[in-house]
């Protein structure tokens, strides 16, 4: 039984055995993740994972291949060796190789993204998160439905150039619904620490905006001013990072972003930072790249791209990796995944209320449902709301809306003279497709294009 | 193997479970691309495990390892009847599970040809061979891959059962982009993401990249000059595997009882369908037969036994246009009072079993896609999906396709570019007046269903044809 060992011994043998054959890279991950799903106001799943994983890239003679295993004896470590190498024989040679990364210090140092109870935080522990959620509710006599999660990872990568890191990671989150008849309002918060999540307050928040979201009306669909919850913006973000600011897609033309130009609106900025504490973190990427602060918009102009080490290569002119290389990434390019929207200014944000105090007519937004991109380049894409939406009249929430759904271009959204405020409720908040936790605000836009009642 | 997930049940039991099953799964799984008449990438991945079940009084707890040590696996039999009894702090009402025989099998597919055993340089032939003829064809971004997947599963149940199964999967994929000034255009074989299937290399070899793989960049570059496809509403003609997208998301998901129960509620959302219009419910027109049928030979969804050990069979979803079955385990079978559909599985050893779609299909019908065109007077054909979008009750969709084609007078005519189409599932459904028959029944294969928090990827297959629907709006625009 080897899954005790130090994530870097066991990077450190599987080096070892690969030798002189190769050029080399191992990636070790010990994980421990619980996460806690409830609904009809109990829980119903409640699961506990712990694995290694190893995972080994190869370049024999600039013929590269990769594999992974679940298995730390020496036997399946020689195993993992021998069948990456012989698969690497195999195939022709990659001019695009890109090498390995050089030896570097992690910018990182100290345990920022790391936390002891959260890393041993119990499935009775987050039970009683999750029954601290449903109680917000049951006096409304709403029921809830979500999750609250804690995880823990760390991770060893050791390359034949000599590159050595290590660290350690913990995170946690709770988000949930409260509903009755259909009508849901919904609340989270995610942090490093499982002590900061405040269950009670976040349930108060889904139950707030359930009772809110009672009795919608019917709207017709056309283009109003929107005040986004941060879920929403974070969708936006989201979407931004995985097709336009990723260095493949623009390299090969899929993708808006115009380095240089002023694509978006001067009011806000965008960067990726997993080094920020606000962030989950993470200290390197998949190809042993330390992580730093990367701008990809500044004031509205595109400043910058994700790039790992083969999107470097081809973009030229001495361009490096900026450290976003992901996992299994090859054939898609390299992703913002520790990303933040702010204000250009930081003095330019002001509460959500206000926000919506200065909206004539318009939609206050909860959350987005099933957005999928009907043109990558244009980004425009479709989805609904979901979640709570409601009418702004004059500066003043006034009644529920049903869902509507919409067909947007993200880029026109957020095009320069459409932001119109900016919240100062900054968060980490997850988009769509629940895969990266952004840092964002509340925003108001100018316009957003709904085509269509969600029911009928 | 069997030895340990028997060993996983018996500690959850001593541990205080009333119910518990062990699983050992073992995958392994091998992907190679190509981009542009060059091999991108090329990984094998191995992954194995025990997930652990178990049930205290009405609340589950699961847990997972990697380690297989004897040690390990009692190990995590506790800790899952720990988190069951966590569980119970939060916990529900009363839980039975609907019967299942206990079985002693080994069960696997047949593959013609062992994909695993295909040699590397002839699959990386192959990518190479077909990205490079999409490209010379006009495309500016040719893509290809293709998976191979092998999983051994040893199931033990404190009931009895001991299920070993085999399950080989394959398939593949082509995908040509050209791009155009302000938006790009995409052309895929063989359909949504490619074609898969619980089969053997001989799948890849039917589906014939390199003889498609000129249209398909021919056609990615006629679509960026082609005429966009107008607003309005009109007849309308889908390829099967467009069908097959559009029974994935409004029928599949709709019937899972776990989201019509609302154990999805927060996350994948729940179903339009309520349990008491069960039988009674009009989904469709009678022409619309949907069955889910986890014993089809080669579909995707396909396996001998699902993850609780039920064996494979077919259950009626929709007959005659009514909605009569769900989709369901033991759990959530007996909360309906129904028979377990065996549509529980879990994506590898570290999730938890849930209700998973098998091979949800469309049953064909009297008519021929050569027969929609020629009765159609106004009308578009689309062909493979390009995006998906459906509201968290599975009720309100739009979708849209590579592309359309328009039809006037009883003949395909000019290409359309950017063709979609909406509309409210039930009247969708409703409207569906010709049906494809047997000889254009493909099993389309989806190997990328997310569901679940920690998200799981199913593998699911849908029997499919072409059909005509009447009076549909298309061509909304952002």
């Amino acid at each position: 039984v080897t899954t005790d060992a130090a994530v870097a011994t066991i990077a450190s043998r599987v080096l070892d055995m690969v030798g002189g054959r190769a050029e080399a890279a191992v990636t070790v991950a010990r994980v421990r993740e619980g996460l806690t799903r409830f609904a009809n106001s109990f829980i119903h799943q409640n699961v506990v994972d712990e694995h290694v994983e190893v995972a080994l890239q190869v370049s024999a003679d600039g013929r590269p291949a990769a594999a992974s295993t679940f298995a730390t004896s020496d036997d399946a470590l020689r195993g993992l060796v021998d069948r990456t190498l012989s698969a690497a024989r195999l195939r022709p040679v990659d001019p695009a190789w890109p090498g390995l990364a050089p030896p570097s210090a992690l910018l990182e140092t100290g345990d920022a993204h790391y936390d002891e109870a959260t890393a041993s935080a119990t499935s009775a522990d987050r039970a009683e998160r999750v029954a601290a959620f449903v109680a917000a509710g049951t006096p409304h006599g709403l029921q809830g439905a979500g999750f609250c999660e804690t995880a823990y990872a760390e991770r060893a990568f050791a390359n034949s150039l000599g590159q050595r890191l290590e660290f350690r990671t913990t995170h946690a989150g709770i988000d949930g619904i409260l509903r009755s008849g259909g009508i849901d309002g919904v609340g989270a918060s995610y942090s490093v620490r499982f002590a900061d999540l405040d269950a009670a307050a976040v349930g108060r928040q889904a139950a707030d905006r359930a009772r809110k979201a009672i009795d919608p009306i019917e709207l017709p669909p056309g283009r109003y001013e929107v005040v986004l919850d941060r879920r929403c913006t974070a969708a936006l973000v989201e979407f931004l990072a995985f097709y336009g600011f990723n260095g493949r897609a623009v390299a090969e033309d899929r993708s808006f972003v115009k380095v240089g130009e002023t694509q978006l609106d001067r009011r806000i900025s965008i960067w990726d930072d997993a080094t920020d504490p606000r962030q989950y973190g993470d200290a390197f990427d998949a190809e042993g790249t330390p992580k730093r602060r990367v701008s990809l918009v500044e004031a509205g102009v595109v400043t910058g791209v994700t790039h790992d080490r083969l999107t470097a290569a081809r973009a030229g002119e001495g361009t490096e990796t900026t450290g976003h290389a992901l996992p299994g990434g090859e054939s898609f390019g390299a992703v913002a995944t520790s990303a933040f929207l702010g204000p250009a200014d930081p003095a330019d944000t002001e509460s959500a209320a206000s926000l919506v105090s200065q909206v004539e007519r318009g939609l206050l937004l909860s959350d987005f449902w099933y957005i999928r991109v009907l043109d990558p380049k244009t980004l425009v894409a479709t989805g609904l709301t979901r979640n709570g939406l409601w009418l702004i009249e004059n500066g003043q929430v006034g009644p529920s809306v049903s869902n509507l759904r919409f067909t947007q271009s993200f880029v026109a959204a957020l095009a320069p003279d459409t932001v119109l405020g900016i919240g100062d409720d900054g968060g980490l908040a997850y988009g769509d497709f629940h895969l990266l936790p952004s840092y964002v605000p509340s925003l108001r836009l100018a316009s957003w294009n709904f085509t269509g009642n969600a029911s009928t | 193997m069997m030895d340990l997930a028997a060993a996983a049940v018996e500690a959850a039991l001593a541990a205080g479970a009333t119910y518990a099953d062990a699983r050992v799964v073992a995958t392994s799984e091998e992907w190679m691309s190509a981009q542009n008449g060059e091999i991108e990438a090329l990984r094998q991945d191995e992954r194995a495990g025990i997930g652990v079940r178990a049930l205290v009084g009405s609340s589950w707890g699961f847990a997972a390892t990697s380690d297989l040590s004897p040690a390990a696996v009692r190990r995590i039999g506790e800790i899952a009847t720990e988190t069951a009894r966590a569980s119970a702090l939060v916990s529900g009402p009363p839980l039975a599970l609907a019967p299942v025989p206990a079985i002693v099998d080994h069960w696997e597919n047949h593959c013609d040809e062992d994909p695993l055993s295909v040699p590397l340089s002839e699959k990386g032939d192959l990518l190479v061979a077909v990205t490079a003829a999409a490209r010379d064809a006009g495309a500016d971004i040719a893509q290809a891959n293709y998976q191979i997947w092998e999983t051994h599963k040893y199931l033990a149940t404190s009931e009895g059962s001991r299920i070993s199964q085999r399950i080989r999967e394959c398939g593949g994929a082509l995908e040509a982009t050209a791009i155009g000034d302000s938006e790009t255009q995409r052309r895929s074989y063989a359909g949504v993401n490619g074609q898969y299937g619980t089969r053997g290399w001989e799948l890849i070899r039917e589906l014939d990249f390199l003889g498609n793989a000129g249209r398909i960049g021919e056609e990615a570059v006629a679509l960026l000059s082609a005429p966009q496809c107008p607003e309005r509403t009109c007849d309308l003609i889908l390829a099967s595997d467009q069908i097959a997208l559009q029974i994935h998301e409004s029928v599949g998901h709709a019937t899972e009882l776990d989201r019509i129960l609302g154990w999805e509620a927060a996350f994948a959302g729940t179903s339009w369908l309520d349990l008491a219009q069960l039988g009674k419910l009009r989904f469709g027109s009678e022409l619309m037969n949907i069955t889910a049928d986890a014993s089809l030979p080669g579909s995707m969804g396909t396996a001998g036994y699902d993850d609780e050990g039920t064996p494979s069979h077919s259950v009626d979803i929709v007959r005659d246009g009514i909605w009569v079955g769900a989709l369901s385990g033991r759990d959530t079978a007996a909360i309906a009072n129904i028979p377990t559909g065996g549509m529980i599985r879990a994506d590898g050893f570290n999730r938890i079993p849930m209700v998973r779609m098998t091979n949800i299909g469309l049953l064909p019908g009297p008519h021929s896609l050569e027969q929609m065109i020629a009765e159609t007077s106004d009308g578009i054909f689309m062909e493979t999906n390009r995006s998906w979008s459906i509201d968290d009750h599975r009720l309100n969709f739009q979708f849209g396709c590579e592309v359309g084609w328009e039809i006037r007078d009883g003949v395909k005519g000019r290409m359309l570019r950017n063709p979609t189409y909406t509309g409210i599932s039930p009247r969708f459904w409703g409207s569906m007046d010709m049906v494809g028959g047997e000889s254009e029944w493909v099993f389309w294969g989806v190997p990328t269903c997310g569901k679940g928090q920690p998200v799981q990827v199913g593998h699911t297959g849908h029997p499919s044809v072409p059909c005509r629907f009447r009076d549909v709006r298309v061509g909304v625009q952002g």
